[in-house]
């Protein structure tokens, strides 16, 4: 190979801002949309999607010299479906509550692109520590816009964050910001906003 | 009537994209030519309709009687993976500039959640045959209808002055969410 590797902390770091999984490649915009009705969900949601994706990065990675070429693809999901129905059944058992809010959209993290996109374009090419250091730094990434986007949604639509009051009395709620197309919008602000925070940083 | 219903719920108030995010990418990433949109979202309803059959078959005949219910989410995709993999050899040999324009998006209908997000919903409420049947058909008009709709605006947008940082997928975003308040007011129709 002759590219120079990039190094360890790289792989980590590149998904949580760089190459953000929502914000710069607008992947796995689906659960992100439907679930972000307050910070708790977009939470639970992220670490499901995050264990999903470390998982199943390493098995992908390990067996990346037995699969044929030709069907991995539908390898690839075969494997995130199996993650998935354990994150499904854990969530289920644990966390009965989350699990009813979230309903069918953790199922459908088998069909989040931003998985298979980080099986496709990475795991099935890298040893098991970067692809594991890779799909943290993914997660992460992901987790963390839809916290942001789960809370601004929270705190404008109803008021409190995480189930807390934070605004002041008199305060009355967007109500569209909870409802579906509330969702649209604060991702197009959000997108908007980081372009131009990287502009900013490019600037300097 | 109740198969009215349920179309008239799936394609309009219930929207798939603009209601339920269901299918997110490619409205986003196929929303640009009206063409494409067209063939897209014919595409995704015949595949929404077959696996609607297919796998209500698999749950309540396979499944069910064996009691296999936690294969469900393993068995429903690979049902749609060999589906749409079927309909990408049927494109490729009957129109070749259809299928160049797709392009990377045809193999993506797999991970379309719309179309594993359907399967789910009709186990979910239970639905018999016909029912899931007519329920992938208006699910399927309404991908198609919100395509449509956000390519035809985009095709506009070109010649508008959009702010620079929300050019791309802020603006369509943001067009989204106007159409979703506008498609909120199907809301009291039944």
């Amino acid at each position: 190979m002759s590219q120079k590797k990039a190094t360890l902390m790289e792989e980590f770091l590149r998904g949580i801002w760089k190459e953000n999984p929502i914000l710069i490649s607008l992947l796995g915009l689906c659960p992100t949309l439907a679930v972000t009705v307050s910070a708790e969900n977009g939470l639970a949601m992220g670490l499901a999607a995050t264990f999903v994706v470390i998982s199943s990065s390493m098995l992908v990675s390990l067996l990346r010299n037995i699969i044929p070429s030709e069907v991995r693809i539908a390898s690839f999901i075969v494997i995130i479906a199996t993650f998935v129905t354990i994150a499904d059944r854990y969530l289920a058992a644990y966390f009965p509550e989350i699990s009813a809010n979230l309903g069918p959209f953790i199922p459908l993290i088998i069909v989040n692109c931003m998985i298979l996109g980080r099986q496709e374009a990475f795991a099935s090419k890298n040893n098991i520590l970067r692809s594991a250091l890779d799909a943290i730094g993914v997660g992460i990434g992901f987790t963390l816009v839809l916290v942001v986007l789960g809370g601004v949604r929270e705190i404008l639509g109803s008021g409190t964050l995480f189930g807390a009051e934070v605004m002041w009395s008199g305060f009355h709620p967007w109500a569209v910001m909870i409802l579906p197309p509330g969702a649209f919008l604060a991702l197009g602000l959000m997108i908007g906003v980081s372009n131009w925070l990287n502009e900013l940083g490019e600037k300097k | 009537m109740n198969l009215i219903i349920i179309f008239i719920s799936a394609a309009l108030i219930n929207n798939f994209v603009l209601i339920q995010f269901l299918g997110i990418c490619p409205f986003v990433g196929v929303s640009k030519k009206m063409d494409s949109a067209v063939s897209m979202g014919l595409a995704v309803t015949f595949v929404m309709v077959i696996s609607a059959a297919v796998t209500w078959l698999i749950y309540n005949l396979i499944l069910v009687p064996f009691d296999m219910q936690i294969l469900e989410y393993v068995a429903f995709i690979l049902v749609i993976a060999s589906l749409v993999q079927l309909v990408e050899m049927f494109i490729k040999k009957v129109s070749k500039p259809l299928y160049d324009s797709l392009g990377i998006f045809l193999p993506l209908i797999t991970t379309n959640c719309a179309i594993l997000g359907l399967a789910l919903i009709s186990v979910l409420k239970e639905y018999s045959f016909m029912e899931s049947v007519i329920f992938g058909v208006g699910a399927g008009v309404g991908f198609t209808l919100a395509l449509v709709i956000m390519a035809g605006i985009r095709e506009e947008l070109e010649l508008a002055p959009v702010p620079k940082h929300f050019k791309g997928a802020g603006i369509t975003m943001i067009i989204a969410g106007c159409l979703g308040l506008a498609f909120m007011g199907f809301s009291g129709l039944i």
